[in-house]
C-alpha cells in the first residue's frame, strides 16, 4: 500500500531493462524505505545490474520474463506480480525504436514487428495491469509514451505510429477505470538520450532518463494524466500538430 | 452496493471498495461468508485518519444497528455499533448518564470506539472504552455470532477491543454509561511557560480531576518549548450549572467547510499565528469556568468537515505513547517535531494511566502527544520514521487508528503482544476475511518481509 506520505511498498517496472523505466523506479525509490520491486524483463541479462543496485539498498527484488510480443502470457506474468503483494505503482517502459525509417520502407515484416511491440504488448499488458489494479481498487500506471505519438513524422512513422496507437489506448484505458481507484499517468518524452537511442544524432529539447524519471515522479504525487518531458514540448506540439502537412513533412526534426 | 472512493479522515491514499449497507445482523453474516479474496470490513463514520476503515479492492460494511437502551438502574446501555457517540450522549445526558469515554469527537461509532479502544480526557482516571464494556457481539468469518466480554472468550475480547476490525463485524455493545448532574464541565484552566511546567502541573494535580489535556503551543521552542495551555476538568454539580439546563444537549456544528478549498490555507504561517493567538487568548490561570459538552470535548465538531482545510494533499495526525520515566524522549520529539518543521494546527499532550488487556489496546501508563500535520511538510516521512527509531527504543508506539505511514518494520516492537493478538485471529478468522488497508500496510495478520497480502479463499 501506498501510505500517506508517498511511501510506495510495490513497484511492476514491465520493461526490466529499460533505462528510463529504471530511472523512474530508482527515483520513486530514492530516499525511501525499502520496497518490494519486480522486474519483467525479456533476459534477466538486462536488468542484472539493476537488480544488485536495488538490493544493495535494501529492496526486495523479483525476476520474472516477460515477453512484449506473446499477449497470451501476460496475464501470468501481472498475476505472478500481484501475488506477492499490492502493486502500488506500474511502470510500462519497454519499446522498440527499430531500424532506421527507409530499412523498414522496404522491410514491413521489420515494421510489423515495430509495431507489435510498441502497440500490440502495451494492449494486452495495459489490460491485465488494469485488471490487477482494479480488483485491488488502487494503484497507478504509469505509461511511457513518446512526442512522436502526437504527430507521425516522414523520419519515422512505424515507430511513431506504433507510440501513437498506445498512447491513444492508454487514454481510453485511463477514462476506462475512472471511479475504480486506479489511475493512468501517460508520459511523453522527446528525444532522450539512453540505450535504445545510443547512436543516434540529437534533437532540440533532448533529455535524459533522469530528467523523465524527475518529472514523472513529481506527476505522480499530483492529478495530471499527462506529462510532457521536457514541459516546453507541450507548447512545442501544440503548434506541430497544426501545421499543414505540406510543412509538416519538410520539418527538419 | 456501490463501488466508492473512500479515505480516512486525513484525506489521503484514497481505494476503491464495494461499499455495503449491512441493515441487519443476517446481512453481515451474508456478506462475510461471501467474502471475496480482498476479504470485508466495517466502517463507522471515517475518523480514524489513515486506512483503518478502507478495504481496496474489497468490501466495506456500514453497520446500520442503531437502536439504543439504557436500563437507569444499573446504568448499563445496550447499542448497537453503528450508534455514533453523538446519538449516544442526546439519549443519554437527559436522563443524567454520560459516555464513559469520548474523544475529540462525538462523530465516532461504538462499532469504532471499540475496535480502536479510544480513550479520552479521563484516560487517568477511568481507562479507555474496552475498561467499561460489558459484552459485545460479534459476526465471526464463519458466520456465527458470538458475545464476547472480559469474562467469556476474554481473549477473543480482549483481541477485538483495538483490534481494528480484524476479527469480526462487531453489531453491538453493553457498556456502563457514568451518572452525571448536569451537561456543564466545570473547568480550570493554567497558562504554561514550557514543557517541565506543563507536565509538572499534570502530574501533580491530574489526580484531582477526572479530565485533564494539555493543549501545547507547537511554534514554541528553546525556553517556550512545550508552553501550552492546561485545562482539567469535572462535571458541574447541577447548582452550579443551573437546574433550567442543567441536562440539555443540542450542540450542532455552527459552520462547515466548502468541498473545495484552495491549497494551503494552513501553511506554516497561519498555523503560527494561530498557535500564537491560542495561547495568547488562554487566562494566566482561571477556575470554576463552566463549559458546555462541545466546547470542552468537542470544540472541532463545531466545524463540519475541518479536514477540508487542508486542502488536497491532506494531512495526517501523529500520535504516540511514551511510558512514565521516558521524559526526555517526550522532550526530544517535541524538539524534533518543532524544529522539523511539522507545524501543527493542534498539539495535544495528555497524561495516560495503566493500559487495559487488549492486545493491540494504544494507551498505556505514560505520555501521549498528538499533532495534526500538513502532509506537505518537507522531509516529513524521514522525521517520523526517526521519531519512530526513537519511541521504539523506550518501549513507546504509535496509534493505528491515526496511523497512515508507520514502517510495518516497528510495528512488532511497538505492539510486543502483536503475536498473541495474531493467534486468537487465527483461530477466528484462519482464511483472513477480515482485510483492511492499514493490515495490508503494516502486514497485520502475517508479516514477511514486504508484507505480503494474506491468502483469502
Amino acid at each position: 500500500m501506498k501510505d500517506a506520505l508517498g511511501n510506495v511498498q510495490g513497484i511492476l517496472l514491465l520493461g526490466g531493462g529499460s533505462d528510463i523505466g529504471q530511472a523512474i523506479v530508482r527515483e520513486i525509490l530514492r530516499g525511501r524505505r525499502p520496497a518490494r520491486v519486480v522486474l519483467a524483463a525479456r533476459g534477466t541479462g538486462s536488468c542484472g545490474a539493476f537488480v544488485s543496485e536495488l538490493t544493495g539498498m535494501g529492496h526486495h527484488v523479483e525476476v520474472v520474463g516477460f515477453d512484449a510480443n506473446t499477449p497470451a502470457s501476460h496475464e501470468a506474468v501481472l498475476d505472478m506480480a500481484a501475488a506477492g503483494g499490492d502493486l502500488d505503482v506500474v511502470v510500462s517502459a519497454w519499446g522498440v525504436l527499430g531500424a532506421p525509417q527507409d530499412t523498414l520502407d522496404a522491410d514491413p515484416i521489420a515494421a510489423a514487428a515495430v509495431a507489435t511491440a510498441n502497440y500490440v504488448g502495451v494492449v494486452s499488458a495495459g489490460l491485465e495491469t488494469a485488471r490487477v489494479l482494479r480488483a485491488q481498487g488502487h494503484g497507478t500506471l504509469v505509461h511511457l509514451s513518446s512526442v512522436a505519438a502526437e504527430r507521425a513524422r516522414r523520419a519515422n512513422f512505424v515507430y511513431g505510429s506504433s507510440k501513437a496507437g498506445s498512447d491513444a489506448f492508454m487514454q481510453g484505458l485511463a477514462d476506462s477505470l475512472v471511479g475504480s481507484g486506479v489511475r493512468v499517468l501517460v508520459v511523453r518524452p522527446g528525444f532522450v538520450r539512453s540505450k535504445m537511442t545510443a547512436g543516434m544524432k540529437g534533437q532540440p529539447f533532448s533529455t535524459t532518463p533522469e530528467a523523465v524519471a524527475a518529472a514523472t515522479v513529481k506527476a505522480l504525487a499530483g492529478n495530471a494524466h499527462t506529462v510532457w518531458v521536457p514541459g516546453i514540448l507541450r507548447m512545442v506540439f501544440l503548434v506541430f500538430r497544426h501545421l499543414p502537412r505540406a510543412v509538416w513533412r519538410r520539418m527538419p526534426v | 452496493m456501490s463501488r466508492r472512493l473512500l479515505t480516512g479522515w486525513g484525506r489521503t491514499a484514497p481505494t476503491v471498495a464495494d461499499v455495503w449497507e449491512a441493515a441487519s445482523t443476517e446481512d453481515i453474516r451474508t456478506a462475510t461468508v461471501t467474502a471475496g479474496r480482498r476479504g470485508v470490513l466495517a466502517r463507522g463514520l471515517g475518523r480514524s485518519y489513515g486506512d483503518a476503515a478502507q478495504n481496496g479492492g474489497g468490501v466495506v460494511l456500514e453497520v446500520g444497528e442503531r437502536s439504543v437502551h439504557l436500563d437507569r438502574s444499573t446504568g448499563i446501555v445496550a447499542a448497537g455499533a453503528g450508534v455514533s457517540l453523538d446519538e449516544l450522549i442526546r439519549v443519554l445526558l437527559p436522563q443524567g448518564f454520560f459516555v464513559p469515554v469520548t474523544p475529540g469527537t462525538r462523530q465516532v461509532t461504538v462499532g469504532g470506539a471499540i475496535a480502536a479502544d479510544i480513550h479520552g480526557k479521563n484516560h487517568h482516571a477511568d481507562g479507555s472504552w474496552a475498561n467499561h464494556v460489558v459484552d459485545l457481539d460479534l459476526v465471526l468469518s464463519n458466520g456465527d455470532v458470538v458475545t464476547v466480554g472480559p469474562d467469556s472468550d476474554a481473549p477473543l475480547f480482549w483481541a477485538t477491543v483495538g483490534g481494528m476490525g480484524l476479527t469480526g463485524v462487531i453489531t453491538s455493545c453493553r457498556f456502563r454509561a457514568i451518572l452525571v448532574q448536569s451537561g456543564r464541565m466545570s473547568v480550570d484552566t493554567w497558562r504554561t511557560a514550557n514543557l517541565d511546567d506543563t507536565m509538572a502541573l499534570m502530574v501533580e494535580r491530574d489526580r484531582d480531576y477526572r479530565y485533564t489535556v494539555a493543549w501545547i503551543d507547537a511554534t514554541g521552542s528553546g525556553s517556550r518549548l512545550g508552553r501550552g495551555v492546561v485545562t482539567m476538568a469535572n462535571h458541574a454539580a447541577v447548582d452550579a450549572a443551573g437546574a433550567d439546563k442543567s441536562l440539555q444537549f443540542n450542540d450542532t456544528p455552527r459552520v462547515g467547510v466548502p468541498p473545495v478549498v484552495p491549497g494551503g490555507v494552513l501553511n506554516a504561517l497561519t498555523i503560527r499565528a494561530f498557535n500564537e493567538l491560542w495561547f495568547r487568548k488562554a487566562p494566566r490561570q482561571r477556575s470554576g469556568e463552566l463549559q458546555g459538552i462541545s466546547e470542552f470535548f468537542h470544540p472541532l465538531d463545531m466545524v463540519r468537515d475541518w479536514n477540508r482545510l487542508y486542502g488536497r494533499g491532506g494531512m495526517l495526525q501523529y500520535q504516540f505513547v511514551v511510558p512514565d520515566g521516558a521524559e526526555d524522549t517526550l522532550r526530544r520529539a517535541t524538539e524534533q517535531l518543532v524544529s522539523g518543521g511539522a507545524s501543527s494546527f493542534l498539539t495535544v499532550l495528555k497524561r495516560f494511566g495503566p493500559g487495559n488487556a487488549g492486545y493491540l489496546s494504544f494507551p498505556f501508563a505514560g505520555w501521549t502527544l498528538t499533532l495534526d500535520v500538513p502532509t506537505g511538510v518537507d522531509g516529513l516521512s524521514t522525521l517520523l520514521d526517526d521519531l519512530d527509531d526513537r519511541l521504539v527504543e523506550v518501549g513507546g508506539r504509535v496509534y493505528l487508528a491515526k496511523d497512515s505511514r508507520l514502517a510495518a518494520t516497528h510495528l512488532s516492537r511497538m505492539y510486543p503482544r502483536l503475536d498473541d493478538w495474531r493467534a486468537v485471529c487465527d483461530r477466528v478468522d484462519p482464511a483472513g476475511v477480515f482485510q483492511s488497508d492499514l493490515s495490508r500496510r503494516l502486514g497485520l495478520r502475517s508479516f514477511t518481509h514486504h508484507s505480503t497480502p494474506l491468502e483469502a479463499r
